[in-house]
């Protein structure tokens, strides 16, 4: 009997990590930037750019800063979440247009409606390689101390948004 | 035999698919050679399977960029790379560091080799005592013998027989 039950043990215990295996996203990296301070930048505005944005200007709020950009059809997907997020006034939305050009910006955002408070254009992706940017969208979540929070790999989904980002964000405002 | 050849051939297929490494223009070769060889131990992470140096994923440019860019300001591979992992995980890292994490990416597979030894030791040695070596039964012995005697000489027997 043991004959055949081993064998038959070792293969579902194979099959376990290879079901979960199957369910893992390999897109997901886990960042090392949650939990650290959001890296410093300075950019200039989208919409004005002459003035410029820096993260040092939110000390003392907790804001979400999302990535996006034009050419990303992605963002289209999640852009409504914002819409609504803007709406209801829960948190501000920084936006940062990345490599993009900056009347591609304009018009994608003319075209979708703006949810931002103030975007800003990071033409050459220099400050999205600060913030380990690797897949439009990604939106951080950053506290009142300027610390990242929770990182947003792709597409905000209504699931995410109201089960991990509106409870966190809540949370951290409390503090 | 032509088919082993075929086979030979086939096997060398995959030379053919070498390709050369995406290369950007720049004033300074040896620069650009080190940037190259650091790019290679380091992963794109757009394009999952390829190095950064080999990747032609927009972010793989602006990352090669960057590392050109931190080369220029004198920072060491060390450093670079660290400034790397800081944002991207280890995940850039072709080559993963030892942590408690990555134990099993590292010792999984002797430990695997091991117990697969083991099991094969064990049964090995099962098997031995389960199998008694056949005692002859004195008849059988004798029947032996004379067969081994009597072989040569029937072989003999029946090549004469022939001629």
């Amino acid at each position: 009997m043991m004959r055949f039950i081993l064998p038959f043990v070792v293969f579902m215990i194979m099959a376990a990590f290879m079901y979960v295996g199957l369910s893992l996203n390999p897109r997901e990296v886990p960042s090392p930037l949650v939990g650290k301070e959001a890296p410093a930048f300075t950019l200039p505005q989208l919409h004005e750019p002459s003035k410029q944005f820096s993260p040092q200007d939110m000390k003392g709020k907790v804001w979400l800063f999302n990535v996006w950009a034009s050419w990303c059809t992605a963002c289209e997907g999640e852009h409504p979440l914002f819409m609504e997020l803007a709406r209801r006034n829960i948190v501000p939305i920084y936006g940062m247009d990345y490599k993009d050009k900056r009347e591609d910006g304009e018009a994608w955002l003319r075209r979708h409606g703006n949810p931002y408070a103030l975007v800003v254009s990071d033409i050459e992706g220099r400050v999205g390689i600060d913030y380990g940017v690797y897949g439009v969208p990604e939106t951080y979540l950053i506290d009142k101390q300027g610390v990242i929070r929770h990182k947003q790999i792709g597409a905000v989904t209504p699931e995410i948004l109201d089960k991990t980002l509106i409870p966190l964000i809540k949370e951290l405002q409390a503090k | 035999m032509k088919k082993n050849f075929l086979m030979l051939l086939l096997c060398l297929l995959p030379v053919f698919s070498y390709a050369g490494e995406a290369t950007d223009m720049a004033a300074d070769p040896v620069l650009e050679k080190r940037m190259i060889g650091l790019a290679e131990k380091l992963r794109c992470l757009v394009c999952q399977n390829e190095s950064l140096a080999s990747s032609h994923a927009e972010l793989a440019e602006d990352l090669r960029r960057e590392v050109r860019e931190q080369m220029q300001k004198g920072m060491n591979d060390q450093e670079i790379i660290d400034y790397l992992v800081s944002r991207y995980g280890d995940f850039v890292l072709y080559d993963p560091p030892m942590k408690k994490s990555t134990l099993v990416l590292w010792f999984g597979p002797f430990a695997l080799l091991l117990i697969g030894g083991g099991v094969l030791v064990y049964q090995l040695r099962k098997r031995k005592s389960q199998v008694p070596e056949a005692a002859l039964s004195a008849e059988d012995a004798q029947r032996a013998a004379h067969l081994l005697e009597d072989t040569p000489e029937s072989l003999n027997q029946s090549k004469d027989k022939q001629a």
